[in-house]
């Protein structure tokens, strides 16, 4: 039968793209099929994975078993062991067009993002970009609301018979949330926000039980018009304030050892997800940090998902730099410092105290996921 | 050769952002800026010039003002610019305006050498998907997030920036990159140019309305503006009123933080 992307009915099931960088499959991975399968089970249909490499061996590929996936498709080629926009996208739209997955979701990674909008435009279906939270059903999506927006429900009506996938997303900056629909067109769509879904404890039984498929595909060296010379691995991350998803910045408030507290600063950030260590204007000034840390009026202006301010009194000049950061966190010992009229959450404490638990308990919780 | 370089003209969301009371963005009230990785994307597009006399044109697609960001982009080296601009485009999503700019580029025309340049990522959608869709639609090899480009005969050699590292790829032209902010540092208008871009015959702007494309195959009454856009927005919406924040003042202020980080996967 041709392929009919109106065609709503005879699509169904859910993907998840399972991207693997030297052989290796990603977190995100596991995160997405975690989530996958809840939409499955929304929808009482079936979740595979689909994993494109070289030399993938099946206990790899049931490793996303283990996380919920009832198969994996592997696709398996030297031609496909490094990312190549035109040899991943070609075999996974044909996959796409030969099995007709309901739902299609990737990791909204650096390759996932080049993947996912070429798959959209060829398949000619919607995509959404960077996805935080997935419905299907809809009484689920209106707690979800309850909880996450300022709408007055009172006002609005749903329909809950409703099975389009409901993929919210923050815009602007996380000034605005949006819930995005494709209604007419399959598969549905989105790129997934690394580290958001959360993942399903491992179960070495549904691992065992996991299908693996290996379809036949065609793909051919002239299908892929770059190659790739070389993957290098990134030495010493450089200062990147403007990239970073998480920043801790310093102030005043680690004068009285300036190591220790841009030590604790870094020990934090890369406790929270990895990142970078910013700081206020007074230090730089005092010669204490380098000049490329700063953030704020004279420095950069940043909007991190973590944005950590120690010992940072939240003058205007900083706050300006930083105000827009997702989630705010301030520590400070002075109970009346403005840096507390920006942040999500504030402690009053030494952070020199404050941190180091801080860091622990972080961790601990981390594990406990 | 020449390079085709896509712009974007965005509220600037680094300063105040204003949203309606029905969740809409008020963007008559924020200043516009052109966005920051198509900047990058356009200094790109002139090294090349610099390097090799090549010819540089800009596109955008937007309402009639963003008129003044192409001048912006003539005073800063650009040769030719075009305007896509029609309200048979209004509403279109990444996918329905990838049809439109691509055959606003077939216009252009793409020769075996040329290079299209997009930013990354538009700062008001943060989507990095209009570039990607754009070299499907001119069934071009695509490059994104690339942070260094060495040009060697009919092949461009690019760093292509991955979370963890990079890739260096190598790619025939035609072809199309988006860049990062880290490419490099975009240069200032010249005194010359701010003079020179208001000059329509050495610098012509060139307006392409519906019906300057509507006979590309790629504008269909179901490809183009909000009709032919496949994603809807279902709700739009603000995150509950950002209160005073919460101090954390019990016992145990470390250890309470670190559970509402997780219990809402901040962390």
């Amino acid at each position: 039968m041709a392929y009919d992307f109106r065609d709503i009915a005879a699509f169904k099931g859910v993907w998840v793209f399972c991207e693997q960088r030297g052989g290796v499959l990603q977190n995100t991975d596991f995160e997405l099929i975690s989530e996958g399968r809840k939409l499955a089970d929304e929808l009482g249909c079936e979740l595979a994975g689909i994993l494109l490499g070289n030399d993938i061996a099946d206990e790899t590929a049931k490793e996303v078993g283990g996380y919920g996936a009832d198969k994996v498709l592997v696709y398996d080629s030297p031609l496909l062991k490094d990312y190549t926009t035109d040899a991943y996208a070609k075999v996974i739209c044909d996959a796409v067009q030969e099995f007709k997955p309901e739902v299609f979701l990737i990791g909204a990674t650096n390759i996932g993002r080049d993947l996912a909008p070429r798959m959209a435009a060829r398949l000619h279906t919607g995509l959404t970009a960077d996805a935080t939270h997935l419905d299907i059903d809809t009484t689920k999506y209106v707690e979800f609301l309850k909880e996450s927006s300022s709408l007055d429900l009172s006002k609005q009506t749903f329909d809950y018979e409703d099975r389009n996938l409901k993929m919210t997303r923050p815009a602007f900056g996380g000034h605005l949330m949006a819930t995005i629909i494709c209604p007419r067109f399959r598969p549905q769509m989105s790129t997934v926000r690394p580290g958001v879904m959360k993942k399903a404890d491992f179960c070495a039984d549904k691992a065992a039980a996991c299908v693996v498929e290996r379809p036949a595909f065609a793909l051919t060296r002239d299908d892929i018009k770059t190659e790739v010379l070389s993957v290098e691995k990134a030495a010493k991350k450089m200062v990147d304030l403007i990239g970073a998803d998480v920043i801790v910045s310093v102030g005043r408030g680690i004068s009285k050892d300036v190591e220790k507290g841009i030590a604790l600063a870094q020990e934090l950030a890369e406790a929270l997800g990895g990142g970078v260590v910013g700081s206020s204007r007074a230090l730089v000034d005092a010669g204490l940090i380098s000049a490329d840390h700063q953030v704020g009026q004279t420095g950069k202006t940043v909007h991190p998902k973590i944005y950590v301010a120690l010992g940072i009194s939240g003058a205007i000049q900083h706050t300006a730099g930083m105000q827009d950061s997702e989630t705010i966190i301030a520590v400070n010992k002075n109970e009346t410092a403005p840096i507390f009229g920006v942040a999500d959450y504030g402690i009053v404490g030494d952070l020199f105290k404050v941190v180091p638990q801080l860091i622990a308990e972080i961790k601990a919780a981390k594990a406990a996921k | 050769m020449k390079a085709i370089v896509c712009v974007k003209q965005v509220p600037d969301t680094s300063g105040k952002v204003a949203v309606k009371p029905d969740g809409t963005l008020d963007r008559a009230s924020m200043a516009t800026i052109t966005n920051p990785d198509d900047l990058a994307a356009l200094e790109a597009a002139l090294r090349l010039k610099d390097a090799t006399g090549c010819e540089v044109d800009v596109v955008t697609m937007g309402p009639p003002p963003a008129e003044g960001m192409l001048r912006e982009c003539i005073a800063r080296g650009a040769d030719k610019a075009y305007l896509i601009s029609g309200r048979e485009f209004g509403g279109s999503d990444t996918f329905a305006t990838s049809q439109i700019v691509a055959a606003g580029i077939n216009v252009i025309g793409i020769g075996p050498e040329d290079v299209v340049f997009c930013g990354r990522q538009a700062i008001d959608g943060d989507t990095a998907q209009v570039g990607p869709q754009i070299a499907e639609k001119l069934h071009l090899p695509q490059v994104s997030y690339v942070a260094d480009i060495q040009k060697e005969g009919n092949s461009l050699t690019v760093k292509r920036m991955l979370e963890d590292g990079y890739m260096m790829v190598k790619v025939q032209t035609p072809c199309l990159l988006t860049c990062i902010k880290e490419l490099n540092e975009p240069r200032y208008m010249s005194v010359n140019g701010i003079f020179e871009c208001y000059d329509n015959e050495k610098h012509p702007m060139i307006v392409l309305d519906y019906a300057a494309l509507k006979d590309d195959p790629l504008i269909e009454v179901d490809t183009i503006g909000l009709k032919g856009s496949p994603t809807n927005v279902f709700k739009s919406f603000t995150p509950p009123q950002k209160g005073a924040g919460m101090m954390l003042t019990g016992d145990a202020p470390a250890a309470d933080l670190a559970g509402i980080l997780a219990k809402k996967h901040i962390i």
